[in-house]
């Protein structure tokens, strides 16, 4: 028996040696791997949006199994998916809302960001790192929609190519470069397809940056003080052991819509096969891109909404030089605190106004939320920076536990 | 000492030489990857098969006056509208309103009775609507695009709404009296 277990650790040793793969795991996400005491649930996301990105792959290589990338084929394949491949219904239905819940679990997860004040030094290059995969994101998800070749697909797919012929002179050349032809047609869905496939893996990469950057300085916390060594635990097995029950919870939550509520978040007219004739009365995106179409349309001219559109989501990667001030956490920032909620509020509302049409009050709202979107970060943050006074941080995490009276 | 010496001299001389071997080493190298970029995204531009089916032809003459049809060129819609003497006569007084995207109805139309569009938002894309009886025709009796409200006139041109532009006139020509070949 021990014989039998030193040459099994031998062997592991050995191979160690030659590729310290377990040396590695352990000094990322095992016991070498110090993490702040106080982290409170908000910090499981991190782990939940890896386990969405692995999701997203596994279940989208074995649709491409049984996916034909036409334009006379895709509608019917994806049927043929839910209809006759076995357990492809189970597939394609994790895929389709596993899309909606890996936004939700980002979103969250960047709102946290937001509220402890994640993006400040040292952090910034992780923060950049955090805003690229989301961009990535929204890039994969978007050509994932079309690949059903429903009317949403092909709508959504001739409006958002659309928003690139609003760049001065080149634009339509770029349109017609991204289409490959005179409209959204096959070469468009057999690129789409090639790029939906490849986007994931670009995604995993740019992540392993991300958490790299994140073990220079390691984990932010709610109090978003510098944590001493004393202040940290490791992170096996304590943030494995949350991390995992975090995941059951999730998995009750991201199970639950995939039984039983399964085309909830999405549109009934992506089961109505592409008509490039006919343009549904009221095109919709995912629920996940609302807050920037409502800022599209806000805008009453083409290029000018577009870099609302898009300046909206590129100036995260400023934010921590817009928001200056010393103190991370909103916990000791009062004013700041307040503002995040609106901030938030804000942001749903847009969300809701995009999903409506473009006139009488969501226009009106689209068009104050559009304001108070920039507002917040161009004037607020900067002017927040310079007056808030924030309240007595602890002097370390451990420090209002032990002596409270203080 | 004299050893060093020599190395200084050779290594100053030797270093204009090593920076003009790696300066052109990096412009070859990179004339050469652009080289073989361009290959490659203009792969992504429309391929010769595509642009072969670059005409249609239609008949109008079923075509009734205050009616229309839509034909396919290239994938797209093109818009052919018969259009009454009140629409012809609304589309002239126009040409000196206050056009975004100003170009007189006389350039659009090379017969005033029938009014040929491409049928395609220079919004964002989508299919105005107006050419079924019974669709709305916007705020100018012409078009109007659901998506994001642009309004067009009886000449199809942007008159309301975010569209920069007027709805396109493909390159077309009437063969017949009848005919008429897009493309
Ligand atoms: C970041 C990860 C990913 C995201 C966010 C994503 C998102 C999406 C979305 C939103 C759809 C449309 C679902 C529907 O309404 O039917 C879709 C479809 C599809 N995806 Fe992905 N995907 C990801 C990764 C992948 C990968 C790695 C592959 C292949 C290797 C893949 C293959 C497919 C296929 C074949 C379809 C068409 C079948 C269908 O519509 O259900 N996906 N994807
Ligand atoms: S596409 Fe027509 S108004 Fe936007």
């Amino acid at each position: 028996m021990s014989t039998e277990k030193s040459r099994l650790m031998k062997a592991w040793e050995w191979h160690e040696q030659r590729l310290p793969i377990g040396h590695f795991l352990d000094h990322s996400l095992g016991s070498k791997y110090p993490a702040p005491k106080n982290l409170n649930y908000w910090w499981n996301f991190g782990s939940l949006a890896l386990f969405m990105l692995v999701t997203m792959i596994i279940t989208g290589v074995f649709l491409a199994m049984n996916y034909t990338a036409h334009v006379t084929l895709a509608f019917s394949s994806v049927e043929r998916i839910m209809r006759d491949v076995n357990n492809g219904w189970l597939i394609r239905y994790m895929h389709a809302n596993g899309a909606s819940f890996f936004f939700i679990v980002v979103y969250i997860h960047i709102f946290r960001g937001l509220y402890y004040g994640s993006y400040k030094p040292p952090r910034e290059v992780l923060w950049w790192m955090g805003v690229v995969i989301y961009l990535l994101m929204m890039a994969t998800a978007f050509m994932g929609y079309v690949l059903p070749w429903g009317q949403m697909s092909f709508w959504g797919a001739t409006v958002i190519t659309n928003l690139f012929s609003a760049i001065p002179a080149v634009g339509d050349a770029i349109v017609t470069l991204l289409w490959g032809g005179f409209s959204v047609d096959n070469p468009t869905l057999n690129r789409f397809f090639a790029l939906h496939y490849l986007l994931p893996f670009v995604i995993v990469g740019v992540v392993f940056i991300h958490i790299w950057a994140l073990h220079i300085p390691g984990s932010n916390n709610p109090l978003g003080i510098d944590a001493a060594p004393a202040d940290k635990i490791p992170f096996f097995p304590y943030y494995v052991a949350k991390d995992v029950f975090g995941l059951g919870v999730f998995l009750m939550a991201y199970f639950a819509v995939v039984f039983w509520l399964p085309n909830a978040m999405g549109h009934p007219l992506n089961y109505v096969p592409a008509n490039p004739m006919v343009t549904p009365p009221h095109i919709v995106p995912e629920w996940y891109y609302l807050p920037f179409y409502a800022i599209l349309r806000a805008i009453p001219d083409k290029l000018l909404g577009v870099v609302a559109m898009f300046g909206s989501i590129l100036i995260l990667f400023v934010l921590p030089w817009l928001d200056r001030h010393p103190v991370r956490s909103a916990t000791f920032r009062p004013i700041f605190k307040i503002f995040f909620w609106i901030f938030l509020a804000n942001a749903v509302l847009l969300g809701y106004c995009g999903s409506q049409a473009a006139e009488g009050w969501p226009l009106i709202a689209s068009r104050i939320g559009t304001f108070w979107y920039f507002f917040h970060f161009i004037v607020l943050l900067p002017l927040l920076s310079w007056i808030e006074t924030p309240k007595p941080l602890p002097a370390s995490i451990s420090q209002p536990v032990l002596s409270p009276a203080e | 000492m004299a050893n060093t010496a020599h190395a200084h001299a050779a290594a100053a001389q030797g270093e204009t030489r090593r920076d003009f071997l790696l300066h052109s080493t990096v412009a070859v190298g990179a004339v050469g990857t652009a080289m073989m970029v361009w290959p490659l995204i203009n792969s992504m531009n429309p391929a010769a098969d595509t642009l072969a089916l670059a005409s249609t032809e239609f008949s109008i003459a079923g075509v009734a006056e205050g009616s229309g049809i839509t034909v396919v060129w290239r994938g797209k819609p093109v818009f052919v509208r018969h259009r009454t003497a009140a629409e012809i006569e609304q589309a002239k007084k126009d040409d000196t309103a206050d056009l975004r995207d100003p170009a007189t109805d006389a350039k659009r139309a090379q017969k005033p009775a029938y009014l040929i569009l491409v049928g395609v938002c220079t919004h964002l894309g989508c299919i105005p609507l107006g050419m079924k009886t019974g669709e709305p025709r916007g705020d100018f009796g012409g078009f109007f695009c659901p998506c994001h409200g642009s309004h067009y006139d009886t000449s199809g041109r942007i008159r309301k709404g975010p569209a920069p532009l007027n709805l396109a006139v493909p390159p077309y020509q009437y063969i017949s009296d009848t005919t008429v070949r897009v493309g």
